[in-house]
């Protein structure tokens, strides 16, 4: 494990600005609400929650505290301990955003996943984390209760909605609401160093793995709220992302209630009239956004921006996946002020390398290293820094800012595997211009890149040869002018299996129910063989480089027949 | 209820609410806005009525608006077996 170390100037001013003395106690549920309310914010909005069919609810800071203590005290009073996983599967309700409040501030570690995760996708997660409790809807307890035999850990079931008489065995109903609220709770006393959240990513082999953090991850969260995203008292705050991913928890959670700013929440999926609605509504100055929603925007046109007035807006951001020099200039034209892009990942729980407010866009560019952070691009083959600009290489970190995840879970060695010569490698290729502008070039791996949501090709090639029908599959990114990338499978059939387009849709929506929607292939393709190494490892490079028009490389161990 | 709108509505009960649910899906129930289908999902949704009535459908025509109920689907089926034929 690399030892964290702080950058000169800015962590220590954020540290200040916190109240954060080192060795100290700091734990983010006390710092997204009590503090608020020490500071005099108990009566502004933190939260203004809103559904699909309209529906509202609100919560101040100080209700924000009350309720987050007696959810901690529900939570603690069950028998959950510290350091024990608590996941929250829900869709964008405000028990998953209190929910995770209040499981830091009873010493558990939040473990979000995206409420969408297919049966299979979720027990991956739970069983490696070991995890004791899950809360979740009604609608998603279904999927639990197919995997949890096969979770001797998961003690606790806790659904938040559930309507009497349809819970089963040892089920547990949370109306967080009719909690009364709380006054007083004794908070969990965690330090710098005590783990807070896991967030499960993907990599190109094995299952996903577990980035776990800590809560002195709060000290960039917190700093590059502020500065990135230029949040300020009295701003109105919407973050597209779900807390199921990092951003919906650092920036969706974490960053804005630290900086006391009122946060709004649609839980609902994509239209682009609700969206500008929405906006309107509420008057959201600050708004961060993603590539895809962008592009899906685009593609509805300017005249449907004209119908609403997003006068409010002062400040926008992406993240997720490159943002296009097209979607810059579009943002520009429609809303009179470009989408400021944001770099970073699971692993690295804070923006690292951004346009900062102010800084001049280059519409294409990922901007610069942020203040503290000290990023570089490496020669792939010696893991230097380049000596001068222009060249493509990977993108590294220099270990030691505080949201840096401290290890994989029970995976140390995929941990170690992530750092070269003192370097972090992102897993991404880069290249920096002469006046110190990122250029992003694309992953340095076989990870899919979907709508701003990594994918494993592993796990997709797993689930895709539990289909009676498939002998062999890989499973690659393929282009695509909304999402950047989406999935394709190359497969080949059993005897017996003929290739079709009903065969096609079938394995699909195996892939779609057993993992999630955004592990579906949005094409399969029947093949005769996959190409393949001499010793029989399939090359998906091949099949990446020729959806991408790529050349194929060196080819000459490569077999397919 | 038409022949085509039940066949969707059908196979929107089947394929996208978790058996259990007890979620009531009607013709105008909101989809993707309701979080039942989402933007990936929709791929599947539109693969299957295209091939179920051997249509086309534009990515440029398959909004998430207009896959947003059963009914708007069955109207955009509609329209592109009438530019068929």
């Amino acid at each position: 494990m690399v030892t964290p170390t702080i950058a000169p100037g800015s962590w220590e001013a954020a540290e200040r600005e916190l109240g954060y003395r080192r060795g100290g106690p700091i734990n983010i549920g006390w710092y997204c609400s009590d503090r608020l309310c020490e500071l005099g914010l108990g009566g502004t909005t933190a939260l203004r929650w809103e559904d699909h069919q309209g529906a509202e609810k609100v919560y101040t800071y100080d209700q924000l505290r009350t309720r987050t203590n007696a959810f901690a005290q529900w939570l603690r009073s069950l028998g959950i301990k510290p350091g024990e996983r608590v996941c929250l599967f829900m869709d964008r309700v405000p028990e998953l955003y209190l929910g995770f409040l209040a499981i830091l501030k009873m010493g558990g570690i939040a473990q979000p996943l995206f409420s969408a995760f297919g049966e299979e996708s979720l027990w991956t997660r739970l069983d490696n984390a070991g995890t004791a409790a899950i809360v979740t809807q009604k609608k998603h307890v279904l999927k639990v209760r197919k995997i949890r035999d096969k979770l001797p850990e998961l003690k606790h079931v806790i659904v938040v909605d559930a309507a009497p008489g349809t819970l089963k065995g040892d089920e547990v109903a949370l109306a967080m609401d009719a909690l009364p609220a709380l006054e007083t709770f004794d908070v969990y006393p965690s330090t710098a160093e005590t783990p807070s959240v896991l967030h499960y990513t993907s990599g190109t082999t094995g299952q996903p793995k577990g980035a776990q953090h800590v809560h002195y991850s709060l000290i960039s969260q917190y700093l590059t709220s502020r500065v990135v995203l230029d949040l300020k008292p009295g701003d109105v705050y919407w973050c597209n992302a779900d807390p199921g991913w990092v951003t919906g928890t650092s920036y969706g959670i974490i960053g804005p209630w630290a900086c006391g700013v009122t946060q709004v929440v649609l839980d609902s999926g994509f239209q682009a009239d609700k969206w500008y609605a929405f906006l309107q509504k509420h008057r959201v100055s600050v708004w961060y956004s993603a590539p895809t929603a962008i592009r899906l925007l685009m593609r509805e046109g300017a005249e449907l921006v004209k119908k609403f007035d997003l006068s409010s807006l002062r400040h926008l951001c992406s993240v997720g996946e490159p943002l296009n020099a097209e979607a810059v200039i579009w943002s520009q034209e429609v809303f009179g002020r470009p989408f400021h892009d944001t770099f970073w990942q699971t692993e690295s729980g804070c923006i690292v390398i951004t346009n900062l407010p102010g800084m001049a866009v280059r519409p294409g560019s990922m901007g610069k290293p942020f203040p503290g952070i000290e990023a570089t691009v490496l020669d792939p083959r010696t893991y230097q820094p380049y000596d001068g600009p222009g060249r493509v290489g990977l993108i590294a970190l220099r270990p030691g800012w505080p949201s840096m995840m401290r290890s994989y879970w029970k995976n140390p060695t995929a941990y170690q595997n992530k750092f070269k010569n003192g370097w972090y490698l992102c897993g991404d290729r880069a290249s920096i211009d002469p006046d110190g502008y990122f250029w992003f070039v694309g992953r340095d791996d076989d990870v899919i890149n979907t709508g701003g949501h990594l994918v494993g090709p592993f796990e997709i090639e797993s689930a895709l040869l539990e289909h009676p029908a498939v002998a062999e599959s890989a499973a690659v990114a393929k282009p695509d002018p909304i999402n950047m990338e989406v999935v394709k499978a190359f497969v080949t059939l059993k005897p017996g299996f003929e290739p079709s387009s009903d065969l096609e849709l079938e394995i699909m929506n195996a892939i779609r129910k057993k993992l999630s929607p955004l592990a579906m292939p949005q094409e399969i393709e029947f093949i005769a063989a996959l190409p393949k190494t001499r010793s029989g490892k399939i090359v998906r490079r091949i099949l990446r480089a020729r959806e991408f028009g790529e050349p194929e490389g060196d080819v000459s161990t490569v077999m397919e027949e | 209820m038409d022949d085509l709108t039940k066949v969707i509505l059908d196979y929107v009960k089947r394929e996208y609410i978790e058996e259990g649910d007890d979620r009531e899906v009607g013709l105008d129930t909101p989809l993707i806005s309701g979080g039942i289908v989402d933007s990936f999902s929709m791929v599947s949704l539109k693969r299957f009525v295209e091939k179920k009535y051997a249509i086309q459908i534009p990515d440029a025509d398959a909004t998430p608006a207009a896959f947003d109920s059963v009914r708007k689907i069955a109207e955009l089926v509609e329209r592109f077996q009438a530019v068929k034929a």
